[in-house]
């Protein structure tokens, strides 16, 4: 028998240890770096390398971006200032930023118009966005669209103040109809709308005053970054009905109705944006009215807005098809009709399930804007290939204005998508 | 006793039309059809009218008329006094060219980085994060321009190569970075090329041939034929051989400055490389994203069985995990492959003369044809995106999970 039991033993601990920190090869930074960077040989070679790619792309930036100077007249004045030194001239953007951002034929005294469109537009989307808070503030998202069409066009409130008003009488008429039959309520809606469109038409001419408390500014005076803006949020919010009735039009029993769908969605995804564009700008004017002019913008919109919707019509049928059958049945078996069926059941879950669909679509479209610059319309990108580097001051000047285009695109975009992350999270209601 | 009777037969009523599901659908589709016939004959007759007024009509003859511009860079002979119809050829094999170049290396890239994204070095995978989320989030447009701003600024003029201590120098003695585009040699096909090239394609369909063979004799008797070395062996060997056996008739020609610029070679011009260079980055960081998405699709359990089964790491990417993995990324990555397509058609942007900046640009504006040339160009763009579609709905087909 051993000696060593128990009773043997000299000592035995009553106390267990204080527990001790971690070893510090394991624990803190020195831990962390073990286990990120350089778990292994490898490892260790790919981070060294990362670390080269990230010093060549620091030392060839910062230097440029630190010692920029923001505050000459032109680019030979910069080139002077810096005296050889490799640095950015930021100046472009103090003295033109005007014009990046409005376009060179906004008025200049006009500029606030646009700023607080601009900033009373989170106030509208705000609630959209956010549905946590109070549902009253849809009220201003309401009302938003024809009050910034005022404040950027200007011109008399009496258009805009019709236009709602024609709205709002159409959704009075199917709301009053729509319980009993869908069909009366709509087509109900569509035609007191008319009927108020109609006598707007002979009304506001005879009450608009002579002189308008905001002055009109034409649309081909729209430029800059918030033409960009104006084409992405206007085409972005009509695409998403439009796109989702393209969507069950294309899921429809009806025969006629889904391929007339399938035919519209297939030869847009099929060409791309630009051949649209061109249609917009020369051929468009062709199948109007003859003597009709139609403005440059509203044939970029509806272009964009049908490209746009056969895309988001695309998405939309992708959260149709994941719906599971039973949803379909579920809703039949309580005997709800078609417009309820889809209103109260199909639809809410398939939006839910293409919201990351949905985004990257707007995202999408809303690079897809600069695309207007090839048709000739100053946008952003159109501003800086045209007036701006044409121009003798600051003819050359290509990577601070670029990189400033490219800093606004990425600041938008990339707020758009992480808000959609942030909405997929909130959204997500099956617990996995 | 009960006796089934029909019910008894209600006579039509005018209200059944929108009230009866049975009739219903063919009242909205009645009405949509009426719409629809109603709309397109609008839309003609404004078109009619309109040309009427213009003074034109539609007509396609312009298309062999003499073009009478000139494009930098074509495949196929062309001169200014080609037809508008050979512009348009030309445009459309560059659309073609650029578009396969950047599908190329798009792939590369995106599979490179989409893989690096789920590396284990944390440095690593924030780098690749952070060129995915900045080429995505920028246009394309801008990244073309400012691809062709490198291209155009910063890259030294043919004269600089000039003289006796040039301040630039050719790469190799061979390759030449200017900012009209990069020169590099161009091979000369002499007497007897033609065997070597055959003998290269037979070598090809060797290599197929002999991975099948090994294919099929592992899976019938279990024996594994080694893949690699007799892989490459099969497919440089004889074409080096008779390369050498017919004399070396393919010869270099090399890029030579002469007077102001470039003789000789083969330019590659800037508006290539621009929309080249941009398309691959750019749709490269959406590659990167699928890829990264088919990897993850891939559940570990499938690893870690792979594993116990006593496979090697590089043995179960090849046969469990890339085999699923395919079936999540080959859809989205054709549709990548089309959006390169459609988006090479802002070369119009950098000045390289696909068939948006031949047909759809100069054309329409020298002939005015607007609608006919959009029309073609719409065309093209169609039947392009229909048959890419057709090939990736053949393929998904082929490769899609076969349940009961």
């Amino acid at each position: 028998m051993s000696d060593t039991h128990a009773q043997t033993v000299a000592f035995v601990r009553e106390t267990a240890l204080p527990p001790a920190p971690p070893p510090a090869s394991e624990a803190g930074v020195v831990g962390w770096m073990r286990q990120n960077l350089f778990a292994t040989w490898a490892n260790s070679l790919l981070t060294v390398a990362a670390f080269y790619v990230i010093y060549l792309l620091l030392s060839g930036t910062l230097p440029w971006v630190l010692n920029g100077i923001w505050n000459t007249d032109s680019l030979a004045e910069c080139r002077e200032t810096l005296q050889g030194q490799v640095a950015a001239c930021f100046s472009v953007l103090t003295e033109r930023w005007h014009q990046l951002l409005f376009g060179f034929k906004y008025p200049p005294e006009f500029y606030w118009r646009p700023g607080i469109a601009f900033l009373l537009l989170f106030l509208a989307a705000a609630p959209v966005l956010f549905f946590d808070l109070p549902r009253k503030l849809l009220i201003f998202t309401a009302i938003y669209p024809f009050l910034a069409y005022w404040l950027i066009w200007g011109g008399t409130i009496w258009s805009p103040v019709f236009v709602a008003l024609g709205i709002a009488a159409g959704y009075v008429v199917f709301e009053r109809f729509g319980k009993q039959s869908f069909a009366t309520g709509f087509f109900g809606g569509i035609a007191a709308a008319a009927v108020v469109w109609m006598l707007a038409g002979y009304i506001t001419p005879m009450i608009a005053p002579e002189q308008p408390y905001l002055e009109a500014v034409q649309s081909r005076d729209m430029g800059g970054f918030m033409l960009n803006m104006i084409l992405g949020v206007v085409c972005v919010s009509l695409s998403l009905p439009i796109g989702i009735a393209l969507a069950l039009g294309r899921q429809s029993s009806m025969p006629l109705i889904k391929w007339i769908c399938v035919v519209f969605i297939e030869f847009i995804r099929g060409v791309p944006l630009i051949t649209l564009l061109f249609v917009a700008n020369v051929v468009l004017a062709y199948f109007l009215p003859p003597g009709t002019t139609f403005d440059l913008i509203l044939r970029v919109i509806i272009m964009i807005t049908m490209f746009a919707s056969a895309y988001i019509a695309e998405v939309i049928r992708g959260g149709l098809a994941a719906l599971p059958t039973g949803q379909y049945e579920a809703a039949d078996s309580l005997g709800l009709d078609y417009p309820q069926a889809m209103r109260l059941i199909i639809l809410p879950q398939a939006l839910k399930i293409s919201i990351p669909g949905i985004v990257n679509v707007a995202v999408g479209l809303f690079k897809d804007t600069t695309l207007v610059s090839v048709i000739s319309m100053f946008d952003l990108v159109g501003m800086i290939r045209g007036p701006i580097l044409a121009s003798t001051e600051w003819n050359g000047v290509y990577w601070e204005l670029f990189s400033f285009a490219a800093v606004l695109f990425f600041v938008v975009c990339y707020g758009i998508s992480q808000y959609s992350q942030w909405l997929e999270r909130r959204l997500a209601t099956d617990h996995r | 006793m009960t006796a089934l009777t029909d019910p008894p037969k209600e006579s039509f009523r005018l209200s059944m039309l929108i009230n009866d599901t049975r009739y219903r659908s063919l009242t909205f589709q009645a009405i949509a059809l009426l719409v629809l016939i109603s709309a397109v004959a609008y839309l003609a007759s404004n078109l009619m009218a309109n040309l009427a007024a213009a003074g034109l009509n539609i007509s396609y003859d312009f298309l062999g008329d003499p073009a009478g511009y000139d494009i930098n860079q074509t495949l196929i002979g062309y001169t200014s006094q080609s037809a508008h119809l050979q512009a348009a050829w030309v445009g459309i094999l560059n659309t073609l060219l650029v578009a396969f170049l950047a599908c190329i290396t798009a792939t590369i890239l995106g599979v490179f980085a989409g893989v690096m994204r789920l590396s284990n070095n944390w440095l690593v995978r924030k780098l690749m994060s952070g060129y995915v989320e900045i080429f995505r989030n920028i246009p394309v447009l801008i990244w073309i321009l400012i691809i062709y701003a490198i291209m155009t600024v910063s890259l030294p003029a043919p004269n600089a190569f000039r003289g006796d201590s040039p301040e630039s120098t050719m790469l190799l003695d061979s390759f030449a970075f200017t900012n009209r585009g990069i020169y590099i040699p161009s091979p000369i096909w002499g007497a007897g090329s033609i065997v070597v090239v055959l003998t290269f394609v037979a070598s090809i369909i060797g290599v197929f041939a002999y991975r099948r063979y090994a294919k099929k004799l592992l899976f019938s008797t279990g024996k594994l034929l080694p893949m690699g070395w007799p892989s490459l062996a099969i497919l440089f060997v004889p074409t080096i051989l008779m390369f050498f056996i017919m004399g070396q008739p393919i010869t270099l020609d090399y890029p030579e400055l002469k007077g102001f610029n470039f003789r000789g070679g083969l330019k590659i011009g800037a508006p290539l490389i621009a929309l080249w260079v941009a398309l691959s980055v750019y749709t490269g960081a959406f590659i990167a994203e699928n890829v990264r998405a088919g990897i993850l699709a891939v559940s570990k359990g499938q690893t870690e069985a792979a594993a116990a089964l006593g496979l090697r790491p590089g043995r179960i990417m090849n046969l469990v995990v890339l085999p699923q993995a395919l079936r999540v990324i080959i859809p989205p990555l054709i549709s990548q492959y089309l959006n390169i397509t459609k988006n090479s058609s802002l070369a119009i942007a950098v000045g390289y003369a696909d068939i948006t900046a031949t047909l759809g640009g100069i054309t329409l504006n020298q002939t005015g044809r607007a609608i006919e040339c959009v029309l073609l160009l719409m065309l093209f763009y169609l039947v392009i995106s229909l048959g890419i579609s057709a090939i990736m709905n053949t393929y998904n087909n082929a490769v899609k999970l076969k349940e009961r």
